[in-house]
């Protein structure tokens, strides 16, 4: 921002080459390129124009548009050349520190959890457990070490008391109610969309636009939105182009279409990665929870997950091997992708297990997501879909809108983010329908943000708004609003955006 | 064969010399009327001075400043004429930036600590032989305890902040292509690309590359034992 024009374009592009330079894509068309110059049609005095051709017809320049696309969505613009590197993780410094004690909180939890149980965070598996592990890595669901012992590192719950106790030391705030206090948890001044931002940000979502999740519904005839939806996505996937399919699963993603649709965006090749994942054949074995073992023990052993440190505010965890405490040449992350999971981790893989059947292609979508969203809904940041902009967002929208609501609740002791900040922590995984997940999470895709989760959970909220207004304690408001099973998610986001009277 | 030479860049290309000019950033003083003491309302508007050496007026490139809440910026100079020289008389103050804006929200925290240039073409008049430099810092919302800029530094024409590495080639994004001179007949196809590859190792060699290799281990010496982890 505020570079000149020119400049924060070349820093850009400088900056997306040295990042693709390491890729498999560049050597892959280096190799391409190499390997044309058989070809006849290839002239030595116009060789470089004769390449570029070339690269053009094969498809293989449009894999590259694909992959500057994913780089452009995945990582912020650059910096201006003054800001240090932390500013990248998070421009704010009083949340840096936030996120730096509510870290440390973590490591001290796990030490002293290590110390009282006396065993070691990490030890060479004993030559008879490495034997057993691999005998039963297809089974691993059905055969659970004993945890009962270990407690999870920490609960939602446990992050939302910090982000209600983040202050900004440079803003006013008194403890007299005043148009400084926010009348919800979150105290700190993040600028988020109002209802006519969001209606030009989710335009596509508008009820003049057709929708899977609305159109698609037995009453409507297909021929009116679906046919020619499946259509326009199937020329999306024989194009494969990302930025189309991108703008394309914003009316949502035709079941049989869905797992290239989203392959194509995230970018992951059809290639199969060198992924320590035995792939089963055995389609009678299929069990969704040895999956997401195998599936989380990779991550957590997945070195390249630690790149996105440099755009995420959290840093990873050190440790010293053989005691050999501050050498730096001892110094190793722990975990290895220096993500320590929180209690229902595990739920961010879950929906995607009934996509993806094969391992590594899970793996890849999966670790994907969270190095693009998920890693946001867990770490403290200034960011517009972090999960302190996503609460401020929620709490703002029900206030706006709901004012009586908001306030009655407020008024019983029952807090609404108390009860949303579950929902969307885990990206309501786990509790809507997952065919409603799924169309949930195809926006997310196609927006590339995680706003949506805080307009449906305020969505959700104006449902049910007349059982709420009715309850006079926090467990009643709860109980209201326990079994979201049965939620219909883009009528209630269409209606919330572009039908509700205010 | 012979590497090729880096390219001594025309501009980009290599790190920029980053010295700011000499210059006395004083603090901010807020504009208050009545007793700053006693008065509880937030004035708004704080004026940073910022003096130059005496004898050694600035042609200013670029100013750069990390912000600290403040919402919109004024700059004004004072610039030495020729006809000047001798003279005692109080210099003329021109408006060279007006009202920029730093925080499009000014309740709300967007751009309250990012950094920022503003160079001699987005100026709205000459900024040679600058003799002071006057920032007028204005915060219309009453939220925020202090505003200020911080890391404020000048920089004089023929030097830049911008520190980056640029690489040669985006200089010549578009070169003129000279047609091959095939005197000595057709060169070898094989012979061609092999060069052109060796050359492509070397550019990268001379390139000191930032990020490790990632060759997916994280054990050191293959030891991976660990017993608590580091609070640094």
């Amino acid at each position: 921002m505020m570079l000149e024009q020119d400049t924060g374009l070349s820093l850009a592009i400088a900056q997306i080459v040295q990042r693709l330079k390491g890729s498999s894509l560049h050597s892959q068309l280096e190799r391409q390129a190499r390997g044309s110059l058989h070809k006849p049609e290839i002239k030595l005095e116009s060789l470089k124009e004769d390449i570029k051709d070339f690269l053009k017809t094969s498809g293989w320049e449009k894999r590259l548009q694909n992959a500057v696309y994913s780089e452009l969505n995945v990582f912020p613009s650059p910096c201006h050349p003054a800001a240090p590197p932390e500013h990248m993780k998070e421009p704010l410094v009083y949340m840096r520190k936030a996120q730096g004690s509510w870290e440390k909180r973590i490591l001290k939890s796990l030490n002293s959890m290590c110390t009282e149980l006396s065993i070691p965070l990490a030890r060479k598996r004993p030559i008879g457990e490495q034997k057993e592990l691999f005998n039963k890595w297809n089974e691993m669901g059905t055969d659970e070490p004993d945890l009962s012992l270990f407690r999870p590192v920490y609960a939602p719950k446990d992050f939302l008391e910090v982000l209600m106790n983040l202050r900004n030391p440079n803003y006013e705030n008194g403890d007299q109610p005043s148009f400084r206090n926010h009348l919800g948890l979150i105290q700190v001044p993040l600028k988020v969309k109002d209802i006519p931002e969001l209606k030009d940000y989710f335009s596509e979502l508008g009820l003049n636009t057709g929708q899977l999740g609305i159109d698609d519904s037995t009453q409507v005839p297909p021929e009116l939105f679906e046919n020619e939806h499946v259509r326009v996505g199937q020329t999306v996937l024989t194009e494969q182009d990302s930025a189309a399919a991108q703008q394309y699963v914003r009316q949502g993603c035709p079941t049989a279409l869905r797992a290239e649709l989203w392959a194509l965006i995230l970018n992951i090749s059809n290639q199969p990665e060198d992924v320590k994942l035995t792939a089963s054949n055995d389609d009678y074995y299929f069990v969704f929870e040895d999956y997401l073992y195998q599936v989380l023990l990779c991550f957590s052993r997945d070195t390249s997950v630690l790149e996105h440190f440099s755009y995420n505010s959290a840093t990873p965890p050190k440790s010293y091997i053989r005691g050999k405490l501050g050498m730096e040449e001892y110094a190793v992350f722990y975990p290895p992708n220096g993500v320590i999971p929180f209690h229902g981790f595990s739920m961010y893989v879950a929906p995607l297990c009934f996509l993806y059947h094969e391992p590594s292609k899970l793996y890849q979508i999966f670790r994907e997501m969270y190095v693009r969203f998920f890693f946001r809904l867990h770490s403290i940041s200034s960011h517009p879909s972090g999960i302190v902009s996503l609460c401020l967002l929620f709490e703002t929208l029900l206030q706006t809108h709901l004012p009586q609501l908001f306030y009655h609740l407020r008024e019983i002791g029952a807090q609404p983010l108390r009860i949303s900040f579950k929902w969307m922590v885990r990206a309501f995984s786990g509790y809507l329908a997952t065919d409603q997940l799924l169309l949930l999470w195809d926006r997310i895709l196609g927006y590339n943000s995680l706003e949506i989760l805080a307009v449906l959970a305020a969505a959700v909220f104006a449902f049910r708004a007349v059982n709420l207004m009715e309850v006079t304690s926090l467990a009643a408001a709860e109980a209201v609003l326990a079994d979201l099973s049965t939620l219909k998610v883009m009528p209630l986001l269409q209606i919330f955006l572009f039908a509700t009277v205010t | 064969m012979e590497p090729p030479a880096p390219n001594p860049g025309h501009g980009a290309g290599r790190p920029m010399a980053t010295r700011p000019a000499p210059c006395t950033v004083r603090s901010p003083v807020a504009l208050q009327v009545g007793d700053v003491k006693t008065d509880l309302a937030r004035p708004g508007v704080a004026v940073i001075d910022v003096a130059l050496p005496p004898a050694q007026p600035l042609d200013l490139q670029e100013i750069v400043f990390k912000n600290s809440y403040t919402a919109f910026l004024t700059v004004r100079v004072q610039r030495r004429h020729p006809c000047d020289v001798g003279r005692a008389s109080a210099r003329k103050w021109v408006t060279c930036l007006w009202n920029h804006c730093l925080m499009p929200s000014p309740h709300t925290e967007a751009g309250s600590q990012d950094y920022f240039s503003l160079f001699r073409h987005q100026l709205l008049c000459d900024v040679d032989q600058v003799t002071a430099v006057r920032l007028i810092l204005r915060q219309p919302s009453p939220v925020w305890l202090h505003f200020t800029l911080e890391e404020l530094r000048l920089y004089p024409r023929g030097q830049q902040s911008l520190q980056t590495d640029f690489p040669s080639w985006l200089s010549h994004l578009a070169p003129q292509q000279q047609p091959e001179n095939l005197h000595g007949g057709v060169p070898d196809p094989e012979k061609v690309s092999t060069e052109v590859q060796q050359l492509w190792v070397l550019t990268e060699m001379i390139r000191a590359n930032q990020t490790a290799a990632r060759i997916g281990r994280f054990d050191v010496d293959g030891c991976y034992d660990i017993n608590l982890l580091s609070y640094t």
